[in-house]
């Protein structure tokens, strides 16, 4: 089981989307199919987002599974949490900041898109955190 | 549709080249969320037209395999996010026309909208 980790600051706009352009181009050096990269990629850079715009901070951990070919990818943050999943679950819903439009964020699909692109998705919310977790067959 | 045959119809500048190319289709946003979700197959041979210019309208057409990008409102990426534009191989056009103009005028000469 290959692991890495990458530290993802509140608000930082100016990093928005390193980890994940370094995630894909860590996969596509291990030869995973442009379309399921694709759709890592895609999931993997909006779950950033979502760190950088709504939590305190947090980490997005990295974990190829080569035994069952599957790649998941956890994005773990330290509160404020979701108050309401089932809104934050709905396509259009948003509670993004002003400054998050302006970078182009905040169309309300970032948890909507990444559960329509991933093979497994898990997400848990309290006030202590939120945990998403989600895997990718390759 | 040619990258030359786009220079024709719109009034465009060629801010980088980095490989020539041909679109199938086109999708017009200044969000990238929905750029994100929209955009699925074929899209190395999408047109990514928007007048968001920063580093995440550039970070998104990584993530989605685009090959082009065309600014409008004659909007142009700041130096740091023409590199990185640059360093991702992507293809930078942009126009003074606005969004609207461009969409109809491309939509005219036969360019799809992303099913």
């Amino acid at each position: 089981m290959f692991e890495q980790r990458y530290a993802i600051l509140r608000e930082d706009y100016a990093n928005a989307g390193k980890a994940s352009s370094a995630i894909k181009s860590a996969l596509k050096q291990l030869g995973i199919a442009p379309d399921i990269l694709r759709r890592i990629a895609v999931a993997c850079y909006e779950a950033e987002i979502n760190l950088i715009i709504h939590s305190y901070g947090g980490e997005i951990l990295m974990n190829i599974d080569e035994e069952n070919s599957k790649v998941i990818l956890s994005f773990n943050d330290t509160g404020p949490g979701i108050p309401d999943m089932e809104k934050a679950l709905t396509p259009g819903f948003s509670t993004a900041s002003a400054t998050a439009r302006e970078f182009g964020f905040g169309a309300g699909m970032g948890l909507p898109n990444i559960k329509r692109v991933s093979d497994e998705f898990d997400v848990v919310s309290s006030s202590e955190g939120t945990h998403l977790k989600i895997g990718f067959y390759v | 549709m040619k990258l030359a045959e786009l220079e024709k119809i719109l009034d465009i500048t060629v801010v980088n080249m980095a490989d020539d190319c041909e679109f199938d289709v086109a999708f017009a946003t200044d969000l990238m969320s929905d750029a994100l979700h929209l955009i699925q197959d074929n899209s190395d041979k999408t047109l990514l037209i928007t007048g968001l210019c920063n580093a995440q309208s550039v970070r998104t057409a990584d993530m989605l395999d685009l090959k082009t990008i065309l600014y409008v409102r004659g909007k142009t990426l700041q130096e740091e996010d023409l590199q990185l534009a640059k360093s991702l191989n992507l293809n930078i056009l942009s126009t003074k026309l606005t969004m609207y103009e461009v969409c109809g005028q491309l939509y005219e000469k036969g360019l799809k909208p992303v099913s």
